[in-house]
Formats: C-alpha cells, sequence, structure tokens
C-alpha cells in the first residue's frame, strides 16, 4: 500500500490545493484530512458525510461547587494554571477548573481532599468517513482548543488504511498539518512517502529546514516541490539545493498563478480547470507515479 | 498591552502583520513569536544582542534505592509517561506533561524531577524592537510549555505583540490566552473564510475582543466581508493582494522598508489597535 | 510458559496481527497445557498516547514470558524487556504458523524495535 503524506511546515503553502489535485488525478485512492484544526480539503472535494463518530480522548476535572469546600489544594497543585482563583468576596468560596487550561492530569482529583472533583472522558470533536467525486475520503474536525490532535490524526489514517485495505484502494492520500509538532509526527510516522510543498521565501525556506530533519529522523522517502517558484527564483534554487543536499527528491515547481485561488474559489481542484498551473500539478504527478520528469 | 496576531488558516500574513506593525511603533515595543514549532519573526529583522535561554520541563527520575516497585506512580500517570513493570518504573521523557502527580503520589519519595530540554528562547533587539523567540526542538510534541516560557519574558510596562502559531488548538491557546486584543488575518478565500470562522469561535469562546485584517484583498470572493459584516465583527485593515509585496517577503524584506506607500497603512493599524484597546474594558 | 500473540481473533487459526500497541486481543498460549487464552485490548488501542507501553503492561500482568507479534517500537520494546519478556517478530500469516514456528525454533529473538514509534 503506498501512502503519501503531503506537508508543508509553513502554513499556506498550496499543500491542500495540491493535495485535492493529486487525489482528483489518481481516481480513485482514499484520502484523508489530517490538517483536523483548520481541514479545508473538504472545500474543494465536497464531500458527502456517510458515518460520523464523536472522537473521545482523555480527561477533564470538573469541580463540584456543591461539594467544594474552597481549600485551594486543587490551585495549589496544577501545573497549568486551570483552577480559576475563588471569589473570597463571597461567603462560600469555591474553586472552578478552566477546561480550556486544563490538561487532564487528574492531579487535583487525585489530592482533592474531600473528593469533590470528577474526572469524565472528553469529547474532543468527530471524525467523518465520506464519499467524494475521486474516492473515499475520511476527514475530522477537533473541538475548539481540544487536545490530541496527534491521536485525531492517527485514527484518522487507521480509519483510512481499514477503509482502503476492505475497498481495494492501493494509495492513500494525506493531507497533512503545518507545523512539526505532534500532529504532524502522528501523519508522517508510517507513511511509504513525503511530498513537501514549499515557497519560494525565506520563511519556506526556514521551515523546510526544520521538517525535512522531520521526515529525515523518521527515515521517510521525501520529495519537494516549491510552489509559485518564480516569485523569486534564486531562493527556488537554494531552497532546491538545500533540498537535495538533505537527500530529498525534487518533484517539480509550480509557477505563480492566480488561478489557484480561482479554483479554490469555485470548489475545484486546479488540476479540474485550464491552467499553467494545472500543467506543474500533472507533471510533478508524474514524477511522482513514474520517478521520471 | 499585549495584542495577539492570530489566524485559523496559515500563510495567511500573519508574521508579516505582527512584524510590520511591531516596525510601525514609534517607541519601544515587544515583540514575541509564539509560533515556536516554525518561528519565522527573526528572518526578518536584523538581531543585536542574542542571548539564548533553554526551555527545560520537569520529568521525573526514578531513585532506584527508594523505589519499592509499588507501581502507584504508573497507575497514577494519564499520559503513560511512567510505567511500572518487573521491579522499577520506567520513564519516557517524551510521553510526559510535567504534572508532578507521580512524584506527589510516591510513598517512598523515590521521584525527583529532573529538567530536560525541549526547546529554547532567543531574546535579541533590532531596532526600536525586542524579539523573543521560542524555538521546539524538532522531534517534540510539547509546544505550549515553550510557548509558556516565551511569554514569561514580557516586561509589563511594554506593549507586545504576539504572533501566535496557525489552528485553534492547545498551542494557540496557549499564546492568546491572557492577551488584551487578537487580530485576526484572513484572506478573502473560502479556506481562508472556513478557518476564521473557526479562529472566530475560539476567541468568542476565550472571551477576548478582535478584529479581522483582509491580506491579499481584492479576489473577487466577498464571502469574507459579508461573514464580518453579518456577525458584527469590526474588519480593521485590508491589505491588496500585490505581487510585490510577495515578493518583498520572500526575500525577508519588511513591507514599510521595501514599500513605503504602505506605511501608513501600518500606522493607521498601529493607531486603530490603541483607541480598540484603551476603548475596550476587561 | 506462556507466549502472546497479537490478533484481531479467537482461536489459533486466526490471522496474526502485524501491530503490538494497537492490536485488538491477545492470545496468551500455554506450552506446558497446550491451552489457550484470548485478552482484549481495546481500552489500549484507543488509548490518547503510548498504547505500545499499555499493551506491554497488559501482557506483562497476564505473567507471559514471550510476544510473537509483526512489529513492535522502541517504547513497548523497552516496557517489554524491562518486565523480562522476550520477543519475536513475525510475518508468519495465522497464529498457529507462528506457534509451530516457535516450537521448531526458527523464530529469533529481536534485540530492538524495529519501528518508529508515535501513533502509528
Amino acid at each position: 500500500m503506498k501512502e503519501l503524506v503531503v506537508i508543508s511546515g509553513k502554513g499556506g503553502t498550496g499543500k491542500t490545493s495540491v493535495t485535492a489535485s493529486l487525489a482528483v488525478m489518481a481516481g480513485n485512492a482514499v484520502v484523508a484530512d489530517c490538517d483536523v484544526d483548520a481541514a479545508d480539503l473538504h472545500l474543494l472535494l465536497s464531500p458527502s458525510v456517510m458515518e460520523k463518530h464523536v472522537f473521545r480522548s482523555g480527561h477533564e476535572a470538573v469541580i463540584r461547587t456543591d461539594d467544594c469546600t474552597g481549600c485551594g489544594t486543587c490551585r495549589y497543585n496544577c501545573r497549568f494554571d486551570a483552577v480559576k482563583p475563588a471569589d473570597h468576596s463571597i461567603g462560600n468560596p469555591v474553586y472552578t477548573i478552566d477546561p480550556i487550561a486544563c490538561e487532564g492530569c487528574g492531579v487535583c482529583v487525585h489530592f482533592c481532599p474531600v473528593n469533590a472533583i470528577d474526572f469524565p472522558e472528553q469529547i474532543c470533536g468527530d471524525w467523518m468517513i465520506s464519499q467524494t467525486r475521486c474516492g473515499p475520503m475520511v476527514h475530522a474536525r477537533l473541538g475548539i482548543a481540544a487536545e490530541n490532535s496527534g491521536k485525531l490524526v492517527s485514527l484518522v489514517r487507521q480509519e483510512a488504511r481499514r477503509v482502503a485495505k476492505e475497498n481495494g484502494h492501493n494509495t492513500i492520500i494525506v493531507d497533512g498539518p503545518p507545523g512539526i509538532g505532534c500532529p504532524v509526527i502522528a501523519s508522517l510516522t508510517g507513511s511509504t512517502h513525503a511530498l513537501v510543498i514549499t515557497e519560494p521565501t525565506v520563511s519556506g525556506e526556514h521551515d523546510l529546514k526544520r521538517v525535512l530533519k522531520l521526515t529525515r529522523h523518521f527515515n521517510i522517502p521525501t520529495f519537494v516541490c516549491v510552489n509559485k517558484w518564480d516569485l523569486n527564483v534564486s531562493m527556488t534554487q537554494n531552497i532546491e539545493s538545500l533540498a537535495q543536499r538533505s537527500g530529498a527528491k525534487i518533484a517539480g515547481r509550480i509557477r505563480y498563478d492566480t488561478n489557484m485561488t480561482q479554483a479554490q474559489i469555485q470548489g475545484l481542484a486546479i488540476v479540474e480547470t485550464k491552467s499553467p498551473a494545472a500543467d506543474d500539478i500533472r507533471s510533478i504527478e508524474a514524477f511522482l507515479t513514474t520517478g521520471k520528469e | 498591552m499585549k495584542i495577539a496576531v492570530a489566524s485559523g488558516k496559515g500563510g495567511t500574513g500573519k508574521t508579516t502583520i505582527a512584524v510590520n506593525l511591531a516596525a510601525a511603533f514609534d517607541q519601544a515595543v515587544q515583540l514575541l513569536d509564539c509560533d515556536v514549532e516554525e518561528p519565522n519573526v527573526h528572518l526578518f529583522l536584523k538581531r543585536d544582542n542574542i542571548a539564548e535561554r533553554i526551555v527545560t520541563m520537569p520529568i521525573p527520575e526514578v531513585d532506584e534505592t527508594r523505589c519499592t516497585g509499588c507501581g502507584e506512580c504508573g497507575c497514577f500517570c494519564e499520559f503513560n509517561a511512567i510505567v511500572s513493570v518487573g521491579s522499577k518504573p520506567l520513564v519516557f521523557p517524551e510521553m510526559c506533561h510535567g504534572c508532578g502527580g507521580c512524584q506527589k503520589i510516591c510513598p517512598e519519595q523515590a521521584l525527583r524531577e529532573t529538567p530536560v530540554r525541549i526547546g529554547t528562547t532567543k531574546t535579541s533587539t533590532s531596532r526600536h524592537i525586542t524579539l523573543t523567540e521560542g524555538n521546539l526542538d524538532v522531534g517534540l510534541a510539547m509546544a505550549p510549555p515553550v510557548i509558556k516560557a516565551v511569554k514569561a519574558q514580557v516586561q509589563n510596562e511594554l506593549p507586545a505583540i504576539l504572533d501566535a502559531p496557525p489552528g485553534t488548538s492547545c498551542p494557540v491557546i496557549a499564546a492568546i490566552r491572557d492577551v488584551d486584543y487578537v487580530i485576526m488575518v484572513t484572506e478573502p478565500t473560502p479556506f481562508g473564510l472556513h478557518d476564521l470562522a473557526l479562529a472566530v469561535d475560539m476567541v468568542n469562546t476565550l472571551g477576548i475582543p478582535f478584529g479581522v485584517v483582509v491580506n491579499r484583498a481584492g479576489s473577487g470572493d466577498h464571502r469574507v466581508h459579508e461573514f464580518c459584516h453579518n456577525r458584527n465583527i469590526s474588519l480593521i485593515l485590508e491589505i491588496p493582494d500585490d505581487r510585490r509585496i510577495a515578493e518583498a517577503y520572500s526575500r525577508g524584506e519588511l513591507i514599510v522598508d521595501a514599500l513605503p506607500e504602505y506605511k501608513p497603512l501600518f500606522a493607521r493599524l498601529k493607531t486603530g489597535i490603541n483607541t480598540l484597546v484603551h476603548g475596550v474594558h476587561r | 510458559m506462556k507466549i502472546a500473540f497479537t490478533t484481531s481473533g479467537d482461536n489459533l487459526t486466526a490471522a496474526l496481527d502485524s501491530r503490538f500497541g494497537r492490536a485488538s486481543k491477545f492470545l496468551i498460549y500455554d506450552l506446558e497445557q497446550n491451552t489457550h487464552m484470548v485478552i482484549d485490548n481495546n481500552q489500549n488501542r484507543n488509548a490518547a498516547q503510548g498504547a505500545g507501553i499499555q499493551s506491554a503492561e497488559t501482557v506483562a500482568r497476564f505473567g507471559v514470558d514471550a510476544l510473537v507479534t509483526g512489529h513492535c517500537g522502541p517504547k513497548a520494546f523497552r516496557t517489554l524487556k524491562a518486565a523480562g519478556i522476550k520477543i519475536y517478530n513475525s510475518s508468519a500469516g495465522t497464529i498457529s504458523d507462528a506457534l509451530e514456528m516457535y516450537r521448531s525454533g526458527k523464530l529469533t529473538e529481536a534485540n530492538s524495535a524495529d519501528v518508529d514509534s508515535h501513533w502509528t
């Protein structure tokens, strides 16, 4: 099974637009949107949701105000400033937990002298299996300020693999999250290839270095593609030689093309429109599948 | 006064706005790069007097002479960072959230916390700007403690501008949690709108006042404007889609330096925010 | 002596699951009695993180001496070693094939993790 993960380090480099195009060209791959924090792929692939599931993860501390004696042990013990100060101007001060700051470690729960803190499982979002014009899609929505996006990413990938296996698809295309932190690591590990979409800017170059360190760390064969390459030709050359030096292959270049935005506005993958950037992406896809330009 | 520059979607121009806004100040200002997974602010400033500090997290260490292998620590840990099999507990630092629970629970006082490096902060100066940037070590997942370390260096008497990480999850919250105002940067595209809506829900949940900056305006898609209008969200600035801005950015130049005609735009943004922040009582 | 096999089935003809941490069940075979029991690993499979660590704890709790699975990550490896459990990687199709290979000494003990860590 081939599992290609499209990542970028820096956000907004055109990762999702390229992923959608690769999905359309593959025709019958399973698509997984692992950018669960700000999932956008559905805006281009207009999936119809077949199954929807709740995503639960970790626990959350909740103080029962009726039982709280206001002793402040929880506030003293919490390392995450998640216990809001009690209002001592009123008769019987009680503490409350800020659910957004709560890390779910359980320290307050365990050390509350009157056992006034509950520790229920937390609902962190939901995940879906859908049908699109280019095959099945697994995607998710993380709740606001929810934790464990890494786990949700793993879940989305696991489901994508299951769907692929059960229905005889041999390719999974993953839209990865930006950055290099926990959700990125979760979308990279165990994949067969990574495609990094970057841009010829100082930020693009800087972030690419960090992302390539990560793909090397996890030993994943990596391709690099500079989007909007003609914005800064010498930077594009720098980036490409930097990528090659760290063992990545250059998959091709995509030129600066405002059709990219226009395709997005129409809810289409750029390869579904006639445009120069679409031609560029087609040759990148050819390189990825055959290894030849 | 603390102002965060945030956006749901990455690559909308957060860093551009943060740096140029800081440059538009005519007094000393602090700039905090809280995008610790990909800190980019420094690429746009010539830094002097760089001082680096190591950011650590407290990780438990087992004193084998005291440990009886009772397993209390492993049962307690919600994150599987300490586990007791066989005779002595094993610690997995990369899983640890640093809550301190295992140490508190150990009946033999056999656990001690030792600091383990997770990243760095660098403080430097550039013109009237004091920059503090966080840097999460590659391969690690724990951004929030590095963000907290960056914010711990704020001097309250000076205005501070924070470049937040993209998205709506834990690192963003850690960055914007206690600021006075959030500038939300977006672009007039379906992705921009979708991610703006998520980010608006997030700041509303936190109860922080905010306004929207539309970057790369002029795509012909008016849905971001309609969204702001319908929700009564103040649109504080529009920056046109100008290829010269993209080119200056690609070279690591400030817009206010490379394209002086945009200088008044950022000066206005600065004045506008000043009024908004001081007009808002929290 | 007891051996644990990763699986999603209930008997010896079931397939060997290539994953350890996120395997749905363990079949524990007793070599002296020639009997087996199946235990659920669902709790661990859905763990936020560190499923390998938790799974290792689970098999250790059942007093297993050896584990036969497809792949084993570094955290699970460390935990299993600490519990004194021997690890054998096998690509055998079914549990009975893997058991046969174990009995005839065709499996060699792993001396390191063979896959990367992190939630896969």
